[in-house]
């Protein structure tokens, strides 16, 4: 009974049977050739590390109570920066000047995020209007970034980032994984988790318990801003291009979605990393299933909505009530009158 | 009036929460043409009591008689069609639409389902009239003040005729002036035949305005009475009961250990220090070891004055020095780094964070002070938190437990907690002890004496007059918006002394 | 006009210091998006030759008629504090309903109503999602989107012709108002739409209500309003708004395609921020959202006009417009509190 009210159990339970299913349906599900993991897990892993990376950084800003709509253009933007730098590099091979402008890209993703941080937390704009500023016009400034065209690139270092592998596993997911371990490490190693989620629980009283809400908020815009850049530049090392219009097309909806699976409430405060995680992920192999099942790839969308509405109802809880509490009294809500 | 059967009657009601019995056959009569005030403490269960009246609560036992029918009161709506209107404290109208809108929302004038914007306004502007109000009726509910907006809600609320009109707690954000215009309102209501229950916390108001009361405690109906039969004196009584006794051992505290307080240095010195709309500029000075009270009326500027001194709100003007040395107190952090803690009186809203464990919720403050990158180690965090979870009694002592499943007294030592594991040199409470239960409250205030013992100097604000008198060394009466006196409290300073103090203005 | 006729309150007992004299507060931003309306519209009269032709205006509501329908679907939404993200789907849904069920040989007079229905129908179903399960707003019309999407995609993933009389008979059909200047059918219907929808917003009782809910959801409950009702019928005539706009699209374009109305919910939320209706809820007019929609139809058709412009400006333009509005919204309700 305690394991299935954990909020973790019916995702995860979902995410298994899908794996499971896909141990039958696909020709390979996990084998090792040229050395490295290969079959569908892997490509599950693969696929999925742009959207952990995007859900990372959205999980920690929807802990504080916000939301971040611009995830999607500012890998749009991070994709175009780099590809556009790479470009004119006399050696697009070289390691290092590949690298500078990695970093570069993420640099310009984080003052993307620094920016809707600065109008939600100093200007005081609620944040799904504040980043749906840089949503509209960020795409815009990808293009023109790009001039308009799709610039494509013949750097291997760049394409390692998305299709490579290290130790066998994908370059991608691991660069996904040390993200995640980073998140955990700076939120529940430090008070930040804490802070985090006394802002997002009550703005007023941890203003007067004395904690700096404006410079925490302001920081998960830029951590938000800089996973999603990198997650725009695993995007684009995979087509090996920048692509103003489709790189991180609808991301953001994916990302939030992924966060509420996870089990962190879109009014902030509680989260959970690995929740938002398995969300990804889960949503991840739930494309790649539909697939393999021979599920007309027409009917991907479709198949993805139905598994959504039923798991954005399965965490109402008055949904629960209503359907499911028929034969048990609700319960009393504990309550001290004044 | 005696001949007359009663608009309402309920009879032995019960009503149990979860490990409390809120009310526990009460039995209340309203009649028509009176104001009734209802009285009793903070969770006596008068807003259990309100609630019931009014449909948001189901009843666990008894019997609600309107006009002599028994009925059963399914939700506000219902509560209304049935002829009983509420109108609290904290306006529930829709602030954005106009004065004529809010009154007629739901009900509008129609043709062909068309609004008739003119017949609505024109009737709204009568129905006002009828209450010796003048509005711009077109204009919206926003750009009045609080005390209008109560006046529409009253408008609204009679307009459905409504044999019943609750009052809950519509003074508490009114001026005298205002309270007077409202009261005018009411008298006129009164004679048409309305039966209106009136709950206040201002003694003089209901004296003033009610006809009968019946006083509630703990749940249990204490009786019911003619206003102008019972004084004040028996009232607060009933109200208080023996709570008064078992508060007996503090009493002589103020004396005895003054002498030692007074050569202490001050702590914090604030001279001229006010904020437009909120305090006139006040002087007032705070000594290690001293608990200053700060006496006044709801809406005096007591929490204001509380807020200035750790820069809750900042101040517009004056000077504020902590040590000797001065400071800019513009915001929490930097009165933190001084010693000097705040806990508000809104517990729910602006004290603890309801979704985080009580144990998160007692090093908050701490953990803020130091930063995000200097956690405290765990097993020190769980060393700290069970000291001071067994040295106040939590209940239930969980420290894993989210603190919104606690009761409101275990709250509030969660949030005195919070600020002592800070060890400030000042300790700023805003109406500690309002809302919760005697025995939590007794357990508070004796802590505050132990603190200010320890040489801790304690800032203690409270809407109750004899509390800040047992509890405090020196106490600030406030009025209006201003610190009208600083007494010593010595013997001869009573609850009498503050009250002219607070009714009249400085005595010097 | 609130200014003038708002008299002194004469009652002694009224202390004249609490009366806070704001005259026109919910007007200004609306004024601000039509002011800027016009200066726009000027300076490029002024910039470029031929922009002074009324074609210029008329085609304005032609390029525009379905975000127009749109937007104000999603103005009554908005005034109730909530969002509907599910209307570009739901046009695509529409779009390719309608293409397959006439190239399919159904009566155009039973398709009609048919999808119409159906979008009616799935914003009732996110309504009451919404309003029963308390789900967020943002999350039940997100899963609107995915499943409006997935359907328009399983029924058919390519661009599917019209060929049906009705259809291209109306794309047609256009009014002639003067010497090379003509209006369509869906221009129209999408003016049609914004009349009556001003209407029912300033004139009704549901109208009213849906200002209430935006104001204060818990005050409309405790004052006996139909707060659930009320909310219901509110997606369901944003899900109305955006078929009939998958309709004007498919009429216009003769043809129904999934992947139509991709990313319009942003546009139709951009345009009513313009507009001036507040995304807190309870505030805001359907005139608004046309004046928003205008603005931002104007944008392209300077950004054409000037030929050599990168098309990525106009986002780029809306975007800085977008920040402009919200923070004169901020600042005018800023100085409401």
């Amino acid at each position: 009974m305690t394991i299935l009210k954990n909020r973790l159990f019916w995702p995860a339970a979902i995410l298994l049977v899908l794996l499971v299913v896909n141990v039958f349906a696909s020709n390979q599900f996990i084998t090792i050739q040229d050395g490295h993991l290969f079959g569908t897990l892997p490509d599950i892993l693969r696929g999925s590390a742009p959207l952990i990376l995007v859900a990372l950084g959205m999980t920690l800003v929807i802990a504080t109570g916000g939301i971040d709509l611009s995830v999607g253009s500012v890998m749009a933007i991070s994709g175009a920066v780099a590809c556009l730098l790479i470009k004119d590099l006399s050696d697009q091979n070289a390691v290092g000047a590949v690298l500078l402008i990695v970093a570069i890209a993420i640099a310009v993703s984080a003052v993307l995020g620094a920016w809707n941080g600065s109008l939600v937390a100093l200007v005081g704009i609620q944040p799904i209007i504040a980043t749906l500023i840089l949503m509209v016009a960020g795409r815009g400034l990808a293009q023109l970034v790009t001039d308009g065209q799709i610039i494509n690139v013949q750097s291997s270092p760049y394409a390692t980032i998305a299709t490579g592998f290290f130790l066998t596993l994908p370059v991608a997911f691991l660069i996904a994984m040390a993200a995640v371990a980073l998140t955990g490490l700076l939120t529940r190693r430090t008070a930040l988790g804490l802070l985090l989620e006394s802002v997002g629980g009550s703005p007023a009283a941890s203003r007067l318990a004395g904690i700096r809400a404006r410079r925490i908020t302001i920081m998960v815009y830029v951590v938000s801003g800089a996973f999603a850049g990198l997650a725009g530049l695993i995007y684009s090392a995979n087509i090996k291009s920048a692509d103003s219009i489709y790189a991180g097309n609808l991301i953001e909806l994916d990302a939030i979605l992924a966060v509420v699976i996870g089990g962190t409430a879109l009014i902030g405060g509680r989260f959970s990393i690995i929740g938002s995680v398995l969300g990804a992920i889960l949503i991840q192999t739930l494309t790649v299933t539909v697939v393999n099942v021979g599920v007309p790839s027409k009917a991907t969308l479709l198949f993805k909505a139905v598994v959504v509405v039923a798991l954005c109802l399965s965490q109402s809880l008055e949904f629960r009530q209503k359907v499911f509490g028929r034969f048990k009294r609700p319960a009393a809500r504990v309550e001290v009158p004044a | 009036m005696g001949a007359q059967s009663p608009v309402l009657e309920m009879t032995g009601i019960r009503k149990v929460f979860p490990g409390v019995v809120a009310l526990d056959g009460v039995d209340f009569r309203l009649f028509p043409g009176e104001v009734h005030a209802l009285m009793g403490e903070n969770g006596a269960g008068k807003s259990t009591l309100i609630k019931v009246l009014t449909g948001v609560y189901d009843i666990d036992g008894g019997d609600i008689r309107l006009g002599g029918e028994t009925v059963r009161i399914g939700g506000p709506l219902q509560a209304q069609q049935a002829g009983i209107s509420t109108v609290y404290q904290e306006v529930n109208l829709c602030t954005n639409l106009t004065v004529a809108e809010n009154i007629f929302i739901g009900r509008e004038p129609r043709t062909f389902g068309k609004i008739r914007w003119g017949v609505m306004r024109k009737r709204a502007a009568e129905l006002l009239a009828g209450l010796d109000l003048d509005l711009d009726v077109s204009a919206p509910l926003n750009t009045y003040s609080l005390a209008i907006q109560q006046m529409v809600a009253i408008a609204r609320a009679i307009d459905i005729s409504a044999r019943v009109l609750i009052l809950d707690e519509p003074t508490s954000s009114l001026d005298a002036s205002e309270v007077e215009q409202l009261f005018t309102v009411m008298r006129r209501l009164k004679e048409d035949g309305v039966a209106i229950l009136f709950v206040s916390h201002f003694l003089d108001q209901i004296y003033e305005i009610s006809d009968r009361l019946t006083v509630l405690r703990n749940g249990q109906l204490i009786g019911e009475f003619e206003t102008e039969e019972l004084p004040q004196v028996r009232l607060v009584e009933k109200m208080i009961g023996k709570d008064l006794e078992t508060l007996e051992g503090l009493e002589d505290k103020a004396q005895r250990s003054r002498a030692r307080t007074a050569e202490a240095k001050p702590i914090l010195e604030a001279k001229g220090v006010g904020r437009t709309g909120a305090i006139a500029p006040f002087d007032l000075t705070i000594h290690a070891g001293e608990v200053v009270g700060l006496a006044g009326l709801l809406g005096s500027g007591r929490t204001e004055l509380a807020r200035l001194l750790f820069g809750a709100d900042k101040a517009d003007t004056g000077e504020m020095a902590v040590d000797g040395k001065q400071v800019n107190l513009r915001d929490p952090q930097i009165a933190m780094k001084k010693g000097i803690a705040f806990s508000s009186e809104n517990r729910r809203t602006e004290g603890i964070i309801g979704d985080l464990s009580v144990r998160e919720n007692i090093i908050l403050a701490l953990q803020a002070s130091r930063g995000w990158t200097r956690p405290i180690p765990r097993r020190k965090q769980d060393e700290i938190v069970d000291k001071y979870i067994k040295a106040l009694q939590i209940r239930p002592a969980d420290p894993e437990r989210p603190v919104r499943n606690l009761s409101g007294g275990n709250q509030q030592k969660v949030l005195l907690a919070r600020w002592l594991i800070t060890e400030p040199r000042l300790l700023i409470i805003d109406e500690p002890t309002r809302g919760i239960d005697v025995g939590a409250k007794a357990e508070i205030q004796k802590l505050v004496a132990e603190l200010s013992d320890g040489g801790m100097a304690v800032l203690f604000v409270s809407a109750e007059l004899e509390e800040v008198l047992r509890l405090s060394h020196k106490i600030a009466v406030l009025r209006d918006r201003r610190l009208v006196e600083e007494l010593e409290n010595t013997a001869d300073v009573d609850a009498d002394r503050i009250m002219q103090t607070i009714a009249s203005g400085a005595s010097s | 006009m609130t200014a003038v006729d708002m008299t002194p309150v004469t009652n002694k007992n009224v202390n004249p210091r609490r009366r806070v004299y704001r005259p026109n507060t919910k007007y200004i931003p609306i004024l601000a998006t039509l002011a800027l309306l016009i200066i726009m519209y000027c300076s490029a009269v002024s910039n470029y030759d031929g922009f002074s032709q009324p074609r210029v205006v008329v085609n304005l509501f032609r390029d525009n008629a379905v975000l127009l329908v749109v937007a104000v679907g999603m103005t009554f939404v908005i005034i109730t504090g909530g969002i509907d993200l599910s209307v570009g789907a739901v046009i695509s849904l529409t779009t390719t309903l309608t293409a397959t069920l006439l190239q399919g040989g159904w009566p155009p007079l039973v398709v009609l109503p048919l999808v119409l229905l159906l979008g009616a129908l799935l914003g009732a179903g996110m309504g009451a999602v919404i309003h029963f399960f308390k789900v967020e707003p943002f999350i039940a019309t997100l899963a609107g989107l995915f499943l409006a999407r997935g359907l328009a995609l399983f029924i058919n993933q390519n661009s599917i012709p019209i060929r049906d009389g009705l259809w291209t008979t109306l794309s047609e059909w256009h009014l002639v108002l003067g010497p090379r200047v003509y209006t369509t059918m869906t221009a129209l219907t999408a003016v049609t739409v914004v009349l009556i929808a001003a209407a029912v917003l300033a004139w009704t009782r549901f109208g009213r209500n849906v200002y209430a809910i935006g104001g204060s959801a818990d005050s409309a409950l405790l004052m006996g309003l139909p707060v659930g009702r009320t909310r219901i019928l509110v997606y369901t005539l944003s899900g109305f708004c955006a078929a009939l706009g998958g309709v004007l699209f498919s009429i216009n374009s003769t043809s129904g395609w999934a992947l139509q109305g991709n990313g319009l919910e942003l546009d139709a939320i951009a345009a009513c921020v313009i507009g001036g209706v507040l995304l807190t809820g309870g505030s805001g007019y359907v005139f608004g959202a046309l004046l928003g929609v205008l603005v931002t139809g104007l944008i392209q058709t300077i950004i054409t006009f000037q030929g050599d412009l990168n098309a990525a400006w106009t986002r780029i333009i809306i975007g800085v417009l977008l920040f402009g509005f919200i923070v004169m919204q901020r600042l005018v309700t800023r100085r409401a509190k």
